[in-house]
């Protein structure tokens, strides 16, 4: 499935979708959507989900270990650093000019009037993506089920993603055991 | 040496914040209070500026800290060096750590613990993806404390900000209708509509 992607391509896409998010780490996933599914598949969805469930319980900035993830499995160990350099950069380039020349550039009304609308670009694109996943991630009724445990321990409890990460894996282990699901599904 | 510290101090940051860029805020208290590099007046005005930039927060947080930082030892170009050794700081445990796991993941794809992990994480992962995404919604759409103010019925404009739910709901129709359009294009129009309707 994935040619040999060329490392300057890798940099360049990361660095592509590093410049083009705004908010973190989950406003990235419509564009790695995009980018890496879409347009160059080096990963499918379900991989997609799968590096943003082990980001969500790793050290580290959620975008920067889906990098490195996807970098890695194309190009292997310089792949990962590559790819991670390359989200990483456009923002240590703006956060730097925006250090040095302007300081208080967030509190200009046009700069805030600008990110108002961008959020709910954002959360628009979000959503769109959640239809996405859902297709590839929940598959029976127990799907539907977790997802919604899930939401009410994360909004309505406040649990962190981390226990809720950790007690998903423990129950997947448990339940593979008990049902005897068949292997290689 | 100052940039020493910063890299030591940033890749603690990094090892132990799990979870995402504001994981990261509780560390750079500790740092702002241990360190005289930063305040914590400057790390409100670091998170607006992290918030209103591309790319992952957490990484803006490193650089901008960094930068002040090393600014505050070495002016501009000590500034930029600091930039520097803090964000590399930041990302270096993770990358670590994410390459062993991959390498784990690799090997262990077909067996039969890692399917069954993976099958229950993806619908969990999605919910949390959910939740983020509501969470978000919240700050622009909708206000969640002017609920406590509801008087009357025209407070109900209080509580939903309606040219945005208006925005959104034009912009997801275009999203899930031309899938070709690429994202930014989308977050184009909405700075653009932000701008003239003076969100």
């Amino acid at each position: 499935m994935n040619q040999k992607a060329k490392l300057f391509d890798l940099f360049l896409t990361f660095a592509r979708i590093g410049g083009l998010t705004f908010g973190g780490g989950y406003a990235m996933l419509p564009m790695l959507q995009k980018e890496v599914v879409e347009n160059k598949k080096w990963a499918t969805e379900e991989e997609l989900l799968d590096y943003y469930a082990v980001g969500q319980c790793t050290p580290g900035v959620i975008a920067v270990n889906v990098a490195t993830f996807i970098g890695q499995k194309l190009r292997g160990v310089i792949g990962g650093i590559v790819a991670t350099l390359g989200v990483v950069a456009p923002s240590f380039v703006i956060i730097l000019l925006l250090a040095t020349l302007i300081n208080h550039f967030a509190e200009y009304a046009v700069v805030a009037h600008a990110l108002a609308g961008i959020r709910v670009a954002v959360a628009a694109l979000i959503v769109s993506a959640i239809v996405k996943l859902w297709k590839k991630g929940i598959k029976d009724a127990l799907g539907v089920v977790i997802f919604g445990v899930v939401v009410l321990l994360s909004l309505v409890l406040n649990v962190s993603p981390i226990i809720i990460v950790v007690i998903a894996m423990l129950f997947g282990i448990l339940y593979g055991r008990v049902s005897g699901r068949k292997e290689g599904k | 040496m100052v940039y020493l510290l910063l890299f030591y101090e940033f890749f603690k940051t990094g090892l132990f914040a799990i979870g995402g860029g504001l994981a990261t805020l509780p560390f750079l208290y500790e740092i702002a209070d241990k360190y005289t590099w930063f305040d914590e007046a400057m790390l409100s005005d670091m998170i607006a500026i992290s918030e209103s930039t591309p790319g992952p927060i957490g990484v803006n947080m490193a650089t901008y800290a960094g930068y002040n930082a090393g600014a505050y030892v070495g002016g501009v170009p000590g500034g930029i060096l600091g930039a520097f050794v803090a964000t590399v700081g930041l990302i270096t445990p993770s990358v670590i750590v994410i390459l062993i796991v991959a390498q784990f993941l690799k090997r262990f794809k077909e067996s039969r613990l890692v399917q069954d992990v993976f099958y229950t994480l993806r619908p969990a992962v999605t919910g949390l993806i959910a939740c983020a995404c509501f969470t978000t919604m919240s700050g622009s759409l909708f206000f969640p404390e002017a609920f406590g103010s509801f008087q009357q019925f025209s407070d109900v404009f209080n509580v939903f900000s309606l040219p945005a739910i208006l925005l959104f709901a034009v912009l997801l129709f275009g999203i899930l209708k031309f899938k070709k359009v690429h994202p930014v294009v989308f977050i184009a129009i909405a700075a653009v509509v932000g701008i003239v309707l003076q969100f």
